[in-house]
């Protein structure tokens, strides 16, 4: 949860309120029926409320006063009227249940799909969107966002509702009962959404200052432990606290003003209601004695005065929370409203084989998951070997396979992240089948984003890159990736155990698979030594094992993945240089008779590349293998004998 | 487990024992206002009496008016009390965790430290201002308003001996009930949002591999989940306002029926009646708001066990033995037999039985594979570590006689994972040496080949850095570490694996004005580069917790296995 923090009504107000309220609406228009019971059962709670206290007026008038010292009263008619009463009471209790029953299972279903739905929708964002948005942003549209709209829904809403019934039908029986005492009312009223509007106002201020304040403290606090051992070994922990002590003296500031405002608020209101009750009694009771009134009416008057402050009170806080939430639910829609990654891609997957006349044919896959690559059945043209193959529709409805290779082609393509800032350019490679390609460079020559072009994580023009002959933005992403697979310098786990985080290359992989990729990358002996072997289980983005171990696991799950093209981005850059000799046979394996991409620091990692392309402010200074290169004395000599350095 | 955390009170004290004492006057004043209207219906109405009806609906009036008074003061303290108190304890969090020693540190993750001083502190303020203002308040209103109406007619009375013990144990067994359903729920919620989490930091990975139907499969299954769980537990909770409402309502009918007789026959008048049914609602409401108080006292209580766990944490390097005047005599160091543990277990010891003596102002190269132990090695010389068995003795005393400023001033480290922090480049040096002039600073820098590349920034010395260095690259960073840490002159400097990023030349130039910057500096460098350590005085070649070998880069060249070994696999390339 959210946290006492994320409660308070956030500042900032929805742009268009009745926008966000009609989309809010249609997640419940499958409740269309239960929301309308929802507010019959408001009304009836709420006008129950109000209805109650008003038989006090008749029982003192007509059953308890009239009868007061009678040897034998008559109490029938008490009864029934206290028999209607408490049925009206019934009626009201029956409602309220009714109504919370029915909306937790509006809110909460509601919930689910607002969160199905963001969810669903974040993951088909491009990368592009991450790129440009914090996590803590995005994670902050689960937690604060939703939260605040599931107070709303259950809470403020109906409850909104019910104390503006509640005001107004109270409002309604005053006047009924006596217009003269209702004028003060009116008054005090007055005067309380005045002292409503300064102290909330007031409020709102030094809430926001506090929430400066705390964040500067968190961050503060936040970057001081993360460096904790860099403190100590300096002995700056009397500094530290010294620094800490005055934000926090200043955060204590705003926030003692700030809970000072929304503390008195409740005292000051439901004693103003106090002194309208003594006015009222006062008055009341003159009223009385010059027979202006009765006592029944003072009775139902005074306790309608009671029950008039409290909804007032109470509706100024709800309406903040629904202006928060409203902003809340703007921000969940905003993402909602981002586009998704674009996808014309038509050429798909799919398992085929020669047939008699040497062409190939469709045949039915039974697993969209088996390995996409078997070695002997992509070198080989026997008939009725399956194989997996592109299906190109054409224009004129010709359909043409090309079996899966694994030949990447660049085509003189530039690029930019941002309009103007050129990352790539006339960056023009191949790599045939089976070719082992390095690129080398500074952080920011262009080595990751020649990667992510190739799996369209972004898109360049068409044309200019070729999968297999196919311009990629013609194949189906979903396909183009799934014939590649990408080893990244940061490695992410997800929680589960160590088994499913392998198997996530292929779901389908069988235990032996998982178990054999593992034995490839030198993963296997690492893995038995963990508590429950296979079975242990990864947690916080496997914070317990060490980066090299991590790096050792994501070549598994490529291994796993068996893809004709593979992404080698400093995935070996954690492993000391003696544990990458032994894993480099598992590597060669994993290599061979693929397509493979390598980027990496260390440069006896692509010393035995079939072609190095030095990069530097996005384009291609050099290329050639490890010889040429030496032989030319240019950069890459300079690299290699340490005169340069890679930043 | 609260005594421990009550002194943090401090000088709010005052604050939190008014703030109950101003809500008992409120509540008194609140309980008599409807007592007085009662003998404004009863004795000024019935006896037609003008002036003791504006003498009473007066005194009513400047009671009402005091008790709001009292209200927003007690409501102010309390603001006091409870902010204070969540600073004080805030700090004294903070502070411990100041003299956390690094097995401490190694022991809590950092997010799971900042959650700590963070929303649990929250949740402890919280707790606080319910205790002095809800937790007084609304007993004593139940207390008062049963006294009174007691004391307006004991025998209708009765009915609360029936309603409040039904609407205590209703509570009671609902909060019971609800209780363990939202801790599920709440738990249900963590895993949806690491999972969120997850898919956050791992964007790549999902597209990449295609996933993104097996994690929107996993998520709806653990949004569903939790969408049961939150169902379940909220239709524990909505008993709570018809029950409330139905014991009300059944009192306000049962009151009119039997009050209504008693008036009839006499023995009660109108005007407590009307007084009585006032006090049947404040005494409801009071149960109602115990038992909400109690609930978020019992969620908030697993933030207090949290947060005493910090303060009751042992600190396991302490320097209160330290000799405040003992400073060391030289650069020198000697491991005498020492083991070490980072679980104190003799039986699982990462490092063992290490011997060997360093002059002062020698230079010491240590090379050894992932998870030697040479990190383990170098952390005991400043003493982040204690030794489990053995001693280190560091400038002619052992280290435990020092002060941990004396030791760390002479002893100076730049650590493997090295921190910068939000700040300027010259904030972040200062940090060596507060008192660091800009020649020192210029020629620190110079030493650790970083002037260069921090004069070709616009602000030069100047330039912002974001928090933890981020707009450097992993070689300038590493190299301003070193600058930070030349900038205390230290006897003995010790670097971590701290040139990884930094290219061979650089590299070697380094070394080479580390000696010349600091005469008679002893030296330790561990390294993956055999070419950082090959022309240190002597090397240390660690395996799996054990000194393997000492010796010059040609002596264990011709006869140690595992350094010809690192040395040939580095050979193939250079990097």
């Amino acid at each position: 949860m959210a946290g006492p923090q994320g409660r308070k009504p956030k500042i900032g107000k929805p742009r268009d309120a009745g926008k966000i309220i009609k989309r809010l609406l249609q997640y419940q228009s499958k409740y269309k029926f239960q929301l309308i019971v929802v507010a019959i059962a408001i009304i009836i709670s709420a006008l129950a409320g109000v209805a109650g206290i008003y038989f006090l007026k008749p029982i003192i008038n007509v059953y308890i006063v009239p009868l007061i010292g009678q040897e034998n009263p008559d109490l029938s008619g008490f009864v029934s009227t206290l028999v209607l009463m408490g049925a009206i009471y019934l009626a009201g209790v029956l409602a309220t249940y009714l109504r919370s029953k029915l909306m937790v299972n509006i809110s909460n279903n509601t919930l689910l799909r607002i969160r199905v739905d963001l969810f669903t929708h974040m993951e088909s964002l491009p990368i592009r969107y991450f790129d440009t948005h914090t996590h803590g942003d995005l994670m902050s549209r689960y937690t604060n966002d939703i939260d605040s709209l599931r107070e709303m829904i259950s809470q403020s809403l109906p409850q909104l509702f019910s104390s503006l019934l509640t005001v107004a039908g109270v409002f309604i029986m005053m006047l009924a009962l006596n217009p003269l005492l209702t004028v003060l009312v009116i008054l005090m009223l007055v005067l309380m959404l005045n002292i409503i509007r300064v102290i909330g106002g007031k409020s709102g201020k030094y809430f926001q200052a506090q929430q400066k304040e705390i964040g500067k403290v968190n961050g503060y606090v936040e970057e001081m432990i993360e460096g904790q051992k860099v403190v100590k070994v300096f002995s700056h922990e009397e500094k530290a606290l010294n620094n800490f002590d005055a934000i926090n003296n200043d955060w204590a500031h705003a926030s003692t003003n700030a809970h000072t405002f929304a503390n008195i608020l409740m005292p000051i209101m439901g004693n103003l209601s106090y002194v309208q009750y003594a006015i009222t009694a006062t008055i009341g009771a003159i009223m009385a004695l010059n027979g202006m009134t009765d006592l029944g009416t003072i009775a139902s008057f005074l306790q309608y005065t009671r029950s008039f402050s409290q909804p007032i009170t109470q509706m100024s806080q709800q309406l903040n929370t629904v202006l928060a939430a409203l902003a809340g639910a703007e921000r969940i829609f905003e993402v909602l409203d981002e586009e998704p990654e674009v996808d014309n891609g038509y050429v798909e997957l799919v398992r085929a084989k020669l047939n008699e006349k040497g062409e190939y044919v469709e045949v039915d896959s039974d697993s969209r998951h088996s390995p996409l690559l078997k070695r002997e059945d992509s070198r080989t043209d026997k008939k009725d070997t399956v194989i997996w193959a592109w299906k190109h529709p054409h224009s004129d409805r010709t359909v043409t396979y090309t079996p899966v290779k694994g030949d990447v082609r660049f085509e003189d393509v530039t690029f930019c992240y941002n309009e103007g800032e050129v990352v790539l350019k006339n960056i023009s490679l191949y790599a045939k089948p089976g070719q082992k390609i390095a690129f080398v460079g500074s952080t920011g020559a262009g080595k990751t984003t020649i990667t992510n072009l190739i799996n369209r994580f972004y898109d360049v023009p068409d044309g200019k890159i070729r999968f297999d002959g196919i311009n990629i933005n013609k194949i189906k992403k979903a396909d183009l990736r799934r014939s590649l697979s990408m080893v990244l310098q940061d490695t992410h786990l997800f929680t589960d155990t160590v088994m499913e985080n392998i198997r996530y290359g292929k779901l389908d992989a069988t235990d032996e698979e998982v178990i054999k990729a593992a034995k490839l990358s030198n993963a296997h002996s690492f893995i038995m030594h963990l508590p429950e072997g296979y079975n242990t289980i990864i947690t916080a983005d496997g914070a317990n094992l060490s980066q090299g171990q991590r790096q050792l696991l994501a070549i598994a799950r490529a291994a796993v993945a068996d893809p004709p093209v593979l992404i080698l981005d400093e995935a070996t850059s954690s492993i000391d240089t003696r544990t990458e000799a032994f894993i480099e046979k598992g590597m060669d394996t994993l290599m061979e008779g693929r397509t493979v991409f390598v980027i990496a620091h260390r440069l006896s990692t692509v010393r035995n590349s079939n072609a190095i392309m030095v990069l530097e402010k996005g384009e291609i200074i050099e290329r050639g293998d490890h010889d040429d290169l030496i032989a030319a004395k240019g950069k890459y000599y300079q690299l290699y004998t340490g005169m340069f350095e890679l930043t | 487990m609260i005594k421990k955390l009550l002194p943090n009170l401090g000088e709010y004290k005052k604050h939190t024992i008014l703030t109950p004492i101003l809500v008992i006057f409120e509540v008194i004043l609140e309980i008599l206002i409807p007592f007085l209207m009662s003998k404004i219906i009863d004795i000024g109405v019935k006896n037609s009496d003008v002036n003791y009806i504006i003498k009473i609906g007066s005194l009513m009036i400047v009671m009402a008016l005091f008790s709001l008074l009292f209200g927003a003061l007690s409501g102010k303290y309390a603001s006091i009390a409870s902010v204070g108190f969540s600073k004080n304890l805030r700090r004294s969090l903070f502070e411990k965790i100041q003299h956390f020693s690094f097995s401490n540190i190694d022991k809590y993750s950092t997010a799971s430290l900042v959650t700590r001083l963070t929303t649990d502190i929250n949740f402890a303020q919280m707790s606080l201002q319910m205790v002095i203002r809800m937790l007084v308040r609304s007993p004593i209103m139940l207390i008062s308003a049963t006294f009174m109406a007691y004391t307006i007619n004991p025998r209708l009375c009765t009915i609360f001996l029936v309603a409040i013990p039904v609407l205590g144990i209703g509570l009671y067994f609902i909060a019971s009930k609800a209780f363990p359903l939202f801790k599920a729920m709440l738990k249900k919620f963590d895993g949806l949002n690491a999972s969120v989490q997850e898919n956050l930091i791992g964007i790549r990975v999902v597209k990449a591999f295609v996933r993104e139907d097996h994690e929107n499969e996993k998520f709806r299954k653990t949004a569903n989940d939790l969408c049961d769980a939150s169902v379940k537990a909220e239709n524990m909770l909505i008993y709570n306002m018809p029950l409330m409402q139905f014991v009300m309502y059944a009192c306000m009918v049962a009151i009119s029926w039997f009050g209504g007789n008693m008036i009839i026959r006499g023995t009660m008048e109108t005007g407590q009646l009307m007084s009585f049914i006032s006090y049947v609602s404040q005494i409801l409401i009071s149960l109602m708001m115990i038992s909400m108080a109690f609930v978020m006292l019992v969620i908030s209580r697993a933030s207090i066990v949290r947060i005493v766990e910090i303060l009751d944490e042992d600190i396991d390097v302490k320097d209160d033995q330290g000799d405040p005047g003992l400073k060391l005599n030289d650069g020198s160091i000697v491991f005498d037999n020492v083991s070490f543990s980072y679980c104190k277990d003799k039986d699982h010891l990462n490092l063992d039985n290490i011997n060997f003596e360093i002059k002062s102002g020698e230079t010491i190269g240590i090379i050894g594979g992932t998870g030697s132990a040479k990190t383990t090695l170098v952390q005991l010389i400043p003493r982040l570590y204690d030794v489990t068995g053995g001693r280190i003795i560091v400038g002619g005393n052992d280290v435990r006689d020092y002060t941990f400023s004396n030791l760390r001033d002479e002893v100076s480290m730049v650590l493997q994972k090295n921190v910068l922090f939000s700040g300027t480049i010259k904030e972040n040096l200062k940090w060596g040496n507060e008192n660091a002039t800009d020649e020192q600073i210029v020629e620190a820098c110079k030493a650790a080949q970083a002037y260069d590349f921090i004069m070709s920034f616009p602000d030069g010395l100047e330039t912002m850095l974001g928090q933890g260095g981020v707009n450097v690259s992993g070689g300038q960073k590493q190299r301003l570490c070193i600058a930070r840490a030349l900038l205390r002159k230290p006897k003995i400097l010790i670097l971590d694996d701290s040139t990884s990023a930094v290219d061979t030349a650089t590299d070697s130039k380094i070394r080479e004005a580390l000696s010349k910057i600091i005469k008679d500096m002893t030296t330790i460098i561990i390294a993956q580069r055999i070419s950082s350590v090959s022309d240190a005085d002597r090397i240390i070649v660690m395996d799996d917790g054990k000194i393997d070998a000492i010796g010059t880069h040609e002596e264990l060249l011709s006869d140690n296995a595992i350094y010809k070994e690192v040395f040939q696999s580095q050979q193939k390339g250079v990097a």
